[in-house]
């Protein structure tokens, strides 16, 4: 399929290299034209596919096409020339290859501000740090490189909700290799991460209330530098979003001792990939609790958790009492939504020596406790006058119906009496 | 004998002054048939009873009341908490509201099948008609103001039919609403026809209805008409008798107020979608539900606007009926009785239908 | 001697009057009850008064009561009065204003919000409510957009 460029189509392609500000030859190329796409296009199956894949590529539409990438000469309509090795054409680019063919232009800071000034020009550095880039180096071509989660042709900004590393994709991606148990067999590494990650409070967080601020796998582990944490950094990673907590825990006694342990801080108590949602029950002295894996009964710390989990009760078995007799006031038509609204304060308290837990210190959690606690009586005694109001106006109506009643019957007594007398 | 003395000079200041005696005289006189029909007389007096209930409430409900889209629902709920006895005055003039329109429809047809109309009470029975119009306007506003969700959208459906009145209807809808749509304008409106307009045109429509009732007396229904029945002084007996059931309806107001408070529900919000299952109060419901099973196209006209008509129609004819039915006996006395006997039947079944479905 | 029926009479009439008379104070007693003005005066919730002008520095904020939920006054350093709902959009903890890094802070997971509201770290998905501020004489008024 030949084509003739007349006039028209050279002025169109001034106007089109004036706009881009163009210099790039890359670029001028892709406006040029494009054996690949024609004669490709006209093919059939995976031959084809690249092609229209390539529709809703990033790079695309910023005027990148097949040659940037697979090298050879697209100016020419025989499959010989256009493909000719000798002109630099690669039918597939090997795993090895490709951090740095993505990298000629993705580590090239002058060449990436044309076209996306904020975009980070270090991928395939950080790649070269992380578990995967290692083992490539070392010769490994199983392991993941930028095409296994980007794509290859149909590249979308990791904005992108389609993008296969967009948050709500990114679990599933890595999953594709992660969570293939004969995949992963040769690495003796586990392959449940992903059903135990989706159990999760964090996935909760990200798939049922689409909060794309949860963390999925490259939140904790690096995204292109992918590597675990270990002991020594575990703490910083969760302190990312959980800053409260790690503050309290680094200032903690617990810190010396685990760091003495080599345990890793929050995972210890807290695991890794399935984090659930933490419990009262963690603490004190209980089946569940987590204290006991290192505290024997009777030692200090022992005695600690155990006070530290009463309180939590405490205050926990009061908010729900007080709300259960304002629920009920609530349902018998009494209005108590300042008592409701002052409860506010005592739940606040709750969640407050919940994160308090991680000083580790029962006079500090007190101080927290006791205030809520206080608010929380007194919320149970406004529901306890809501309903002795209520009970009294029962009270008062019966009383009145008595009278009224009477009153009715003294009124039929006296009309006939006047009417037996006349 | 000196206090007879005190008393007796009293009086008559108060006759020189007051023409007291004159109404004493009358109150003497007046007496009130007895027969098999005659509990039928006390249901007008409950209706007053139960208005002047309504005017008291009402009045009281207005020292707390603000009429704003803002602050409607909030003052409302305020007198629910905490204001003393709010909880009682506001169910009350709902609870009492309800019963009067109950006593008024009782009362009316009462008056229908006893042919209470017959000349010269022709102007009684049409008076009696407006202050059923006026009393449905008083339920139909009066629904809005604790500006809550279903209110809102009952009004908005309400106001819809209104504007279904074939001529006057686009202006009749604007008029009711203030706007295009229910707003807080519509709040404003509805609050003065309830506390400002209705009552003053109750006040003259309900006096000249006492004072026709005073000067023609009680009407005796044809079948007794002639015979010499038994009477019994309006004061004190009947009035005793009255007072007897005004107590009871303390006591049976109390009770629905204490044991069944009426409700709030949620703020009015314009932009929230309508709730499932909107009905208007249920003495507009038989209304509702035959709007609601027309069709949508009755040959060239529109179902809605058609019911709209027979409706206005059929209240044109109600209030006429004194001046169709003569002479009040024979075959087309007995059809008046009859269209009578089917429009309770077609109340009744329309509006237990409505609520069913 | 008055007769029996005399005697009955009278007691009726005793005891009517008692009850007619008790009746009436039921009546009205309620009803006077109801007309004395309540403590609490203010009924409306779409506007509330949060504070007085002196109360608060700048680069300061507390919280006040906005209908049954709580609201956040933020006095910013540069002076201006803001005001927002101070509940988290993350877990509904209640926020708060962190004079030592001029944000508004959720304490529960280091939510942080900008002083126009916005969510700018941390896990909260969306801003939180902006009020509008009126100063209204001494009192700052806080009511809904």
């Amino acid at each position: 399929m030949a084509c003739k460029w007349g006039m028209r189509q050279w002025a169109v392609l001034t106007l089109l290299l004036t706009t881009f500000g163009g210099s790039g030859a890359n670029v001028a190329r892709a406006q040029k034209k494009d054996s690949c796409v024609e004669c490709h296009a006209a093919l059939e199956g995976p031959l084809a596919a690249p092609v229209e894949a390539m529709n809703e590529d990033v790079h695309r539409a910023r005027g990148f096409s097949c040659a940037d990438c697979h090298g050879g000469d697209p100016s020419r309509d025989d499959p010989l020339e256009s493909m000719d090795p000798r002109k630099g054409f690669l039918a597939r680019p090997s795993p090895r290859a490709i951090p740095a063919l993505c990298g000629r232009c993705h580590s090239d800071a002058e060449f990436m501000k044309r076209y996306n000034p904020a975009l980070r020009v270090d991928q395939e550095r950080e790649y070269f740090t992380s578990v995967h880039g290692k083992r490539l180096r070392a010769g490994d071509a199983r392991v993941a490189t930028c095409t296994s989660c980007h794509g290859a042709h149909g590249i979308r900004p990791a904005q992108h909700p389609l993008s296969p590393v967009y948050p709500l994709h990114v679990a599933e991606t890595c999953a594709r290799c992660h969570a293939d148990a004969a995949y992963m067999k040769e690495y003796r590494i586990p392959s449940d991460q992903y059903d135990r990650y989706k159990r999760s409070v964090h996935a909760r967080a990200l798939y049922e209330r689409q909060d794309l601020s949860a963390p999925t796998c490259n939140d904790c582990h690096g995204n292109h530098g992918a590597v675990p944490p270990g002991v020594a950094s575990v703490a910083h990673v969760c302190g990312q979003c959980h800053v409260r907590q790690s503050t309290l825990f680094q200032a903690s006694p617990h810190k010396a001792a685990f760091d003495a342990m080599q345990l890793a801080e929050c995972v210890y108590c807290h695991g890794n990939h399935e984090v659930l949602p933490p419990t009262d029950e963690m603490i004190g002295t209980g089946e569940k609790s987590v204290c006991v894996s290192c505290h024997p009964p009777g030692d200090a710390g022992y005695q600690a958790a155990e006070r530290m989990r009463a309180l939590l009760d405490d205050l926990s078995r009061h908010l729900e009492r007080t709300l259960a007799i304002l629920d009920r006031a609530e349902r018998a038509g009494m209005e108590v939504s300042r008592a409701k609204f002052e409860l506010n304060e005592a739940r606040d308290a709750l969640t407050h020596a919940r994160v308090l837990i991680h000083a580790f210190s029962v006079k500090e959690l007190e101080n927290v406790i006791r205030p809520g606690l206080e608010i929380a009586r007194r919320g149970y005694q406004a529901g306890e006058r809501a309903l002795a109001e209520l009970n009294y106006r029962r009270k008062g109506l019966a009383v009145s119906l008595l009278f009224i009643l009477f009153l009715a019957f003294l009124l039929y007594l006296k009309v006939r009496e006047i009417e037996g007398a006349s | 004998m000196r206090v007879e003395l005190r008393v007796e000079a009293w009086r008559a200041w108060l006759d020189e002054r007051l023409g007291t005696d004159a109404v004493r005289e009358f109150l003497r006189r007046k007496a009130v048939p007895i027969h098999r029909h005659t509990i039928w007389y006390y249901f007008g007096g409950m209706t007053l009873f139960l208005f002047v209930v309504q005017v008291v409430t009402g009045a009281l409900l207005l020292l707390y009341y603000r009429p704003s889209a803002e602050a409607a629902f909030e003052s409302v709920q305020f007198i629910m908490t905490e204001v003393e006895f709010g909880w009682l005055v506001r169910s009350i003039h709902s609870w009492s509201a309800n019963l009067m329109i109950a006593t008024l429809f009782i009362h009316m047809f009462s008056a229908y099948f006893m042919k209470a109309y017959r000349p010269p009470r022709e102007l009684t029975w049409v008076s009696g008609t407006f202050l059923l119009l006026l009393a449905l306007a008083f339920g139909f506003s009066g629904y809005l103001l604790p500006w809550n969700k279903l209110a809102f959208f009952a009004t908005k459906v309400g106001t819809d039919i209104a504007g279904d009145v074939p001529l006057v209807g686009r202006f009749l809808l604007r008029f009711l609403r203030g706007g295009e749509e229910v707003t807080g304008a519509t709040l404003t409106r509805f609050f003065g026809f309830h506390v400002a307009i209705l009552p003053g045109m109750t006040t003259i429509v309900l006096a000249l209805h006492l004072i026709l009732v005073q000067k023609h007396g009680m009407s005796v229904p044809p079948s007794l008409e002639g015979k010499s029945l038994r009477k019994m002084p309006f004061f004190p007996n009947f009035l005793l008798r009255d007072l007897i059931g005004w107590v009871l309806a303390i006591g049976a107001l109390a009770a629905l107020a204490a044991l069944f408070p009426w409700g709030l529900g949620e703020k009015a919000d314009p932009f929230a979608p309508a709730p499932a299952g909107i009905k208007p109060e249920w003495y507009f419901l038989f209304m509702f539900q035959t709007l609601r099973l027309l069709p949508a196209k009755v040959g060239i006209v529109e179902g809605e606007v058609l019911g709209v008509t027979i409706f206005l129609l059929g209240g044109i004819f109600w209030m006429l009926v004194p001046f169709l039915d003569k002479p009040a006996s024979g075959r087309r006395s007995r059809f008046f009785t009859g269209v009578g006997v089917f429009l309770v039947l077609y109340l009744v079944i329309m509006t237990i239908w409505g609520y069913l479905v | 001697m008055p007769s029996w029926s005399e005697q009955r009479r009278k007691l009726l009439n005793i005891l009517l009057g008692t009850s007619v008379g008790a009746t009436l104070v039921a009546i009205f007693y309620p009803i006077l009850k109801f007309m004395i003005p309540p403590e609490v005066i203010e009924a409306t919730q779409a506007s509330v008064v949060a504070g007085r002008v002196n109360e608060l520095p700048p680069n300061s904020g507390k919280i006040f009561k906005f209908g049954n939920k709580p609201g956040l006054l933020v006095r910013t350093p540069t002076g201006e009065y803001k005001a927002f709902s101070a509940v988290c959009t993350h877990l509904d903890c209640i926020v708060q204003y962190r004079p030592d890094m001029r944000l508004i802070w959720c304490a529960c997971h280091n939510g942080q919000y900008n002083l126009s509201g916005k969510n700018i770290a941390g896990p909260p998905p969306r801003p939180l409510e902006e009020y509008v501020v009126n100063i209204r004489g001494e009192e700052i008024v806080v009511s809904k957009a």
